[in-house]
């Protein structure tokens, strides 16, 4: 049998993603360039037994979707810029009370509300730093509408297997551009579900790490009682200052990412075994990168591309490792240079990272790239 | 690797998005071939400039955006002024005769026909004046076959409004060929 294709937007693709992972709950407060996520689960998840809810403003939406989290529910929230921005305490929250969840943020021109239907990559930052504190961050971003699909679904199982929230990021380009899609069977891509607790509810406590690092997470409504707090917290859920246990506890946090790297970053190389140049480069950008490398082969420049998939936790490893190669590193994004400075600590000096800024609302075009990678001698 | 580039430009409201998606869907779900849309808009609903590109290829895009124009529909004057530079030597350019009088000039053949015209009075609803763009671009272009492009109008309308649309892409396609050979 011929599998199921359709002409969808990035958007589109993504809300059908998190019904293929099991989403069952969506919460949002709708806003451009990212609407098409609420209009696509509004209409899809009433029909799978889900529930959509349009909440009052964006922190609301992403209060109900860690409550629905708690009450043992796949969940997602979608927003852009500045809804992004007012999430973030909320999604330290999650963080610390360990809260698998979604958030899907369609990166538009910034900072405020900046310029609402322009594409931008100016969010990966916020990505990671959006929320005060230590805390493991994970954000992914797509660079077609087929990937986008795939990595919503990546996301909720990132979020199950660490219990953290997990972002995906596509920039507004990628979010609102149409192509064609393949879905796939039920069972051909892998959905994991939530570990929940083995022992009976009087031994269960929410932060037991006598089960490793990622203990397993009851639902609310199932028998189980427990205590969730932002403050910092015992192995029972409840608040504590003692130092030892605060110091083992947000380390653990971060840990649940950092010693799962290698699980977690994924990216795509291309052209790079004999490149001097390589252009490192991620969602719609990414595109623009592979034409121009493509004609510097044509025109015998050894260029070639890296493309980050996983934008957090930062693909450390593998550009070290090209900076020990390559002459140069080019740098194009939709910002005033963010990934730019990841580039340069993990060159840590050894090869010149030049970048490509463009915060105009226009996309970087090829043509730009081409001219870059000239410039690495 | 043949990449074909086409832009459909006016302003906001005049329908040219979807006709843009239409004309990638043919092409990617039809014609077995790969395409790519894209649009950038304003914040307004309606007015304010709009377009629609669509990439068209035998392999995988890269780039979603157009590089070098090798069609371009323009449904206002500004549009036309604006993006007609872009055109290739040898391209396409698609205009209303009412809307765009100032014909850009260039090194490409222009077709025009009073395209809003054609659907308020042979087609009957100026609704559908892009669905009229849309059969002359396909009848122009040639990068979809009339048969697939017309199976993409009518997957992507009401069914009510089936026939109506049915009539608006077979007389755009036919205007097309008319004014394109005088």
């Amino acid at each position: 049998m011929s599998k199921k294709v359709a002409f969808l937007q990035g958007n589109e693709a993504a809300a059908h993603g998190a019904l293929y992972a099991g989403c069952d709950f969506f919460a949002g407060y709708p806003i451009t360039p990212s609407t098409e996520v609420s209009e696509v689960l509004s209409l899809e998840l009433p029909k799978t037994g889900g529930k959509f809810l349009q909440m009052e403003d964006e922190i609301a939406a992403m209060a109900a979707i860690l409550g629905g989290a708690l009450a043992g529910g796949k969940v997602m929230t979608s927003t852009s810029g500045p809804g992004l921005s007012l999430k973030q305490e909320l999604i330290g929250y999650g963080c610390i009370a360990e809260i698998p969840c979604v958030v899907y943020n369609v990166m538009r021109g910034g900072p405020s509300t900046g310029m609402p239907t322009g594409p931008s990559q100016s969010d990966v930052m916020c990505a990671k730093w959006g929320t005060h504190g230590d805390h493991p961050a994970i954000c992914l971003v797509p660079a077609s509408v087929q990937e986008t699909y795939e990595e919503v679904i990546r996301a909720f199982n990132l979020a199950e297997k660490y219990r953290t929230p997990v972002m995906v990021m596509p920039d507004e380009i990628v979010a609102h551009m149409r192509e064609r899609i393949v879905f796939p069977e039920p069972g051909e891509i892998e959905v994991i579900p939530r570990k929940t607790p083995t022992v009976p509810p009087e031994k269960y406590k929410p932060y037991d790490t006598s089960f490793g690092d990622v203990p397993p997470l009851a639902a609310f409504g199932s028998g189980y009682k427990f205590h969730v707090t932002g403050l910092n917290k015992m192995q029972d859920g409840f608040p504590t200052t003692k130092a030892e246990i605060v110091q083992a506890e947000e380390e653990r946090q971060v840990r649940k990412v950092d010693a799962n790297i290698d699980d977690i970053v994924t990216f795509e190389e291309y052209l790079l075994e004999d490149a001097d140049v390589v252009v490192v480069a991620y969602g719609s950008t990414s595109r623009s990168a592979r034409y121009a490398v493509n004609i510097a082969r044509e025109q015998g420049i050894k260029a070639g591309m890296f493309r980050i998939k996983t934008f957090w936790p930062f693909p450390d490893k593998q550009i070290k490792a090209l900076a020990g190669k390559v002459k140069g590193i080019v740098i194009p994004e939709m910002n005033l240079g963010m990934c730019s400075l990841e580039l340069e600590r993990c060159a840590q000096g050894k090869v010149p990272v030049l970048g490509i800024f463009r915060v105009d609302g226009e996309p970087i075009n090829p043509d730009q790239i081409l001219d870059k990678i000239k410039e690495v001698k | 690797m043949s990449r074909y580039e086409l832009r459909f430009s006016g302003s906001g409201g005049q329908g040219l998005i979807t006709a843009g998606i239409i004309m990638a869907k043919a092409a990617s779900i039809y014609e077995g071939k790969q395409a790519v849309q894209s649009q950038s808009y304003g914040p307004e609903a309606r007015g304010g400039s709009s377009k629609s590109e669509v990439i068209i290829s035998d392999g995988p895009i890269d780039y979603p955006k157009v590089t070098e124009c090798d069609a371009l529909l323009a449904m206002t004057q500004e549009a036309a002024n604006k993006y007609s530079h872009d055109l290739k030597e040898g391209g396409i350019l698609l205009i209303d005769s009412d809307l765009v009088t100032n014909v850009p000039p260039g090194n490409f053949k222009t077709v025009s026909f009073p395209i809003i015209n054609t659907a308020k009075n042979d087609v009957g609803r100026e609704i559908v004046a892009n669905i009229v763009a849309l059969g002359a671009m396909v009848a122009l272009t040639g990068q979809v076959s009339r048969e697939n492009a017309e199976k993409a109008v009518l997957s992507s309308v009401p069914e009510a409004f089936i026939e109506l649309n049915r009539k608006a892409f077979s007389i755009g396609y036919e205007k097309a060929l008319a004014a394109s050979a005088q």
